[in-house]
């Protein structure tokens, strides 16, 4: 393979890869704070399919974008009610979520599928976009791709160095502990639903706004999921999940290219690539489940009896 | 300051009870849906009406229903099975189409023999590989502690498409002009149908693996065994049960349950093996298994209900143009009010006494 084919791969990487950033470092806030949140799926076809009615109605792609943050963040406060207040098991109310998100995108986009909307197009950060080899690796795209290189750090700052990202762990790690030192765990439990529903609507509409630029049903295809399992991979940290969310963009930019070259192998074939790899990965990340910063209480109700 | 407040209660909520929470979720749900019908410019009453009148107004409807309750009751028995032991099996849609591909191999390949051979036969490699579908997750859980829930749902995905690998290439009827599906099966691979109905002999099936299923539970030594581990992993263990051998069972006879399904779709009602026989049954078994507390009678009741509803669903789309995705809306959430709902049967509340 010559240079420019390697380049323009790991440029479509770093393409792919965002919008399973974007539900991953989602997942990792709302994990973090105890609540365990098998909704992504669902939360975020229902970004993708908000941001792009915004975006066809309204003309303004970076209204649909916060736009679908905001459903991204509606559609998590379903879960908040059955699992803080009613105290709906965990696993359940996400798998619920997850129906009722994929059922109701499908739904309401039918009117859609076949439509052009308004999108986001690559604008060169100028300076940077002409380093030799990382300038078009990661400098020449749309710029939600470089709003998702700002989500990682903040995401880690606001957990590590605030008192709001200690109590949220607090939430996540000891609940009985973070009560008796007078905080209030449901409401820390309820930013980190809430603001991860923001991240994986944002994941979303990345797919409709910037990649595909159109809607299907069923366009996420279970990225959602994948970005489940990029958390435990990622250990709850930020940081890794760059990392992770990068490998699984590699497999599909990857996957893409050998069907557009007509490889041998059939594209059923290839399609199971990225779910293969997700077990793949869960398994190499039990090696070293050690160093993983799993939340202790992560999935773990507080019972409301006062 | 509420002048509610929240107190356990002391017995659980009886079965009168129950149902009126049961009852009252469902409701919600309708309501919910209405409401969504409403914002896609249908009138929610007519919609209401279509709905119970396509799924439960006609001999032909209530068949229709049956039929679909049957592989819907057979996964959602094989997703109880593992929820007994609190082991999250979300790959029934997978095991399903394992089930189907396993009956489907044995079809196509032994098309010559007797029916009384044969379908045997069917049945076994369905459960076999469905089983298998369901026992690498298991291996994977006990022994490397990855998380089974995404390892089964992965699963399902890489199903689907080796089912379509299959269907698309290997498999495909020469003779289809194109169309991804095999050649129909011989008679001696078809379940016959149920006197002069449209339903087949799963039925039976049906009704015997969840007798089984019951048995298993309330009067086997492994059945105890498995409700003890779910009760409490630690304890169980410290009693010495097997656990990792449990996990392995209830993996296992789950993935072969759901494989079951498969082999009578397959079977009995497409007669061949086609990509449209996923229509994520082993998702909707899920809600039921839920909906019914992992009770095998109950379990029944709630698959011709949610049966019911996809019918119902399919009216609602010839008849006012309803996407089809609308029975995804109602199921999710009749779940997510079933599991809000389930708080009465622990909790209540009682007025807060005046200072």
């Amino acid at each position: 393979m010559s240079t420019e084919i390697v380049i323009a791969l790991l440029a479509a990487t770093v393409q792919s890869g965002t919008p399973i950033l974007f539900a991953t470092l989602g997942e990792i806030l709302s994990e973090k704070s105890g609540v365990l949140n098998l909704g992504v799926e669902g939360v975020m076809i229902l970004g993708a399919l908000v941001g792009f009615v915004v975006a066809r109605h309204s003309g303004n792609p970076l209204l649909a974008f916060v736009a679908a943050g905001l459903v991204g963040s509606a559609a998590t406060a379903v879960h908040g009610p059955v699992c803080l207040w009613f105290q709906g098991n965990q696993v359940v109310s996400g798998l619920a979520l997850t129906i009722f998100g994929v059922g109701l995108a499908n739904y309401l986009g039918t009117a859609y599928i076949g439509t052009p909307a308004p999108g986001f197009s690559p604008v060169p950060l100028p300076g940077l976009s002409e380093l030799p080899v990382l300038g078009p690796i990661f400098f020449n795209h749309d710029p939600l791709v470089y709003v998702s290189y700002l989500v990682p750090p903040l995401l880690w700052l606001f957990l590590h160095a605030t008192r709001y990202g200690l109590g949220l762990r607090a939430a996540g790690e000891y609940p009985a502990a973070a009560v008796a030192a007078g905080l209030d765990v449901v409401a820390y439990r309820w930013l980190g639903v809430v603001g991860g529903g923001f991240f994986m609507g944002l994941g979303g509409a990345y797919l409709s706004l910037a990649y595909t630029h159109l809607w299907t049903s069923n366009l996420t295809a279970g990225r959602g999921w994948i970005a489940v399992a990029l958390v435990i991979f990622a250990f709850w940290r930020p940081g890794r999940a760059v990392f992770g969310a990068y490998l699984f963009g590699g497999i599909m930019a990857l996957q893409l290219r050998l069907q557009a070259s007509g490889a041998q192998l059939p594209s059923s074939i290839l399609l199971m690539l990225p779910y293969t790899l997700t077990v793949v990965v869960l398994v190499l990340s039990s090696w070293r489940k050690g160093s993983s910063d799993e939340p202790a209480a992560l999935g773990v109700n507080v019972a409301p009896v006062d | 300051m509420s002048l509610l407040r929240i107190a356990k209660r002391q017995e659980p909520l009886g079965v009168g009870g129950s149902c009126c929470v049961l009852a009252a979720a469902l409701a919600l749900s309708l309501a919910l849906a209405g409401v969504f019908l409403a914002l896609g410019g249908t009138s929610p009453l007519s919609a209401l009406s279509v709905l119970l009148h396509g799924a439960f107004g006609s001999r032909h409807a209530l068949e229709d229903c049956v039929l679909k309750a049957i592989p819907i009751y057979l996964c959602a028995l094989g997703v109880a099975v593992a929820f007994r032991l609190k082991i999250w099996n979300i790959g029934a849609e997978g095991q399903f189409a394992l089930g189907a591909i396993g009956a489907t191999w044995a079809a196509l390949t032994f098309p010559e023999l007797p029916k009384v051979a044969l379908l045997p036969l069917m049945a076994a490699m369905a459960m076999a590989a469905g089983g298998l579908w369901g026992l690498v997750p298991a291996i994977l859980r006990q022994r490397l502690r990855t998380n089974e829930i995404i390892v089964t749902l992965m699963m399902n995905y890489i199903a689907v498409l080796l089912l379509d690998y299959l269907v698309y290439g290997v498999w495909k009827d020469p003779t289809s002009f194109g169309f991804p599906m095999t050649p129909l099966f011989s008679d001696a691979a078809i379940i016959g149908r149920i006197g002069g109905t449209t339903i087949n002999w799963g039925l039976a099936h049906g009704l015997v693996l969840g007798l089984l299923v019951w048995a298993f539970f309330r009067f086997t030594r492994t059945g105890f065994a498995v409700l003890a581990g779910g009760d409490n992993v630690r304890a169980a263990r410290y009693a010495g049960l097997p656990y990792d051998r449990l996990v392995f069972l209830v993996m296992v006879a789950s993935g072969a349950l759901a494989g079951w399904a498969g082999f009578v779709e397959a079977s009995a009602t497409v007669n061949r093996l086609q990509p449209s026989i996923m229509v994520g049954y082993g998702y909707t078994a899920i809600v039921v298994a839920w909906l019914a507390r992992l009770h095998p009678l109950a379990i029944g009741v709630a698959a011709l209900l949610l049966a019911g509803l996809r019918v119902g669903v399919e009216n609602l789309q010839l008849d006012l143009q309803v996407p089809a995705a609308f029975g995804g809306i109602i199921e999710g959430a009749i779940l997510l009010t079933v599991l809000a709902g389930g708080f009465f049967t622990t909790y209540r509340f009682t007025r807060r006494k005046r200072p």
